[in-house]
């Protein structure tokens, strides 16, 4: 017997990460911060139809919409990381695809997060 | 474990045999909304990027944008957006113990499909005024 653990035992030491609660908590504290910042988006955009370059960056650098643009990033990302996180969880088996999965959509997430945040900045800073 | 035998355990049922309900069809959406969401990320770091580039990287963005394959792309990402964010406040009132009878719970999945594509209609008809189109 390589194990003296009884099943029980063996369940609460790989049990719950203890983690969920601030999982849903996250997940619906950025939903509900999307809501307003998704419909600036929208708003945005549409206004912005048709628009020539010049007009397009010089309201891409207004403080007030590139300070909503990072929320809107930092919200909107982060709600997405955690939704495909449970994605992953739900459709994903195997310890190892699983993991590989995970690691990508953390690398996603970043990576788009970080870019969108540097063009903000630049325009918004006029570089 | 290596003395106690894999047991072949029972399995829940999955989607597979139920039939499909509107309830259902809009829980499965809100889900597929949000993956598609989840990669239309990219243009909006193309769009943002392109705009921090220059007016030659703009221009790329908008000749793609403006096609007609670029077009049913944003059609179909302006309905994920609105349909998914319908569905989150959906989800809001659920979160507060409310609307769980059936009638409520039918209704809400009929709005969210008809509110979805009615204001995905606004915006895109707010869009093309925008650009002259009507």
């Amino acid at each position: 017997m390589s194990d003296m653990r009884t099943p029980l035992s063996r369940v609460r030491g790989h049990g719950s990460a203890k983690s969920g609660t601030e999982h849903f908590w996250l997940q619906r504290l950025t939903a509900l911060a999307n809501v307003p910042l998704v419909i600036f988006l929208m708003a945005s955009v549409v206004a912005l139809v048709g628009a020539d370059y010049e007009t397009v960056k010089a309201y891409l650098s207004m403080p007030i919409v590139s300070i909503l643009f990072l929320l809107l990033i930092g919200s909107g990302i982060y709600h997405m990381r955690l939704g495909m996180q449970v994605i992953i969880e739900d459709y994903v088996h195997g310890d190892g695809k699983k993991l590989l999965a995970v690691i990508g959509n953390n690398f996603f997430s970043v990576l788009v997060g970080l870019a969108c945040v540097y063009a903000v900045l630049k325009l918004g800073l006029g570089g | 474990m290596a003395d106690t035998p894999a047991r072949t355990r029972p399995r829940s049922p999955h989607i597979g045999i139920y039939r499909p309900m509107l309830t259902m069809i809009m829980s499965i959406v809100h889900r597929i909304t949000g993956g598609a969401l989840y990669f239309g990320t990219l243009l909006l770091v193309w769009w943002l990027v392109a705009a921090a580039t220059g007016p030659e990287a703009y221009a790329t963005f908008l000749d793609v944008a403006t096609s007609w394959i670029g077009r049913l792309v944003l059609l179909g990402y302006t309905w994920a957006l609105i349909h998914h964010l319908l569905g989150g406040l959906k989800h809001f009132v659920w979160d507060m113990g409310k609307g769980f009878d059936l009638t409520t719970i039918e209704w809400l999945a009929r709005l969210s499909v008809v509110g979805s594509v009615l204001l995905t209609g606004v915006v895109w008809i707010l869009a093309y005024a925008m650009a002259g189109a009507l």
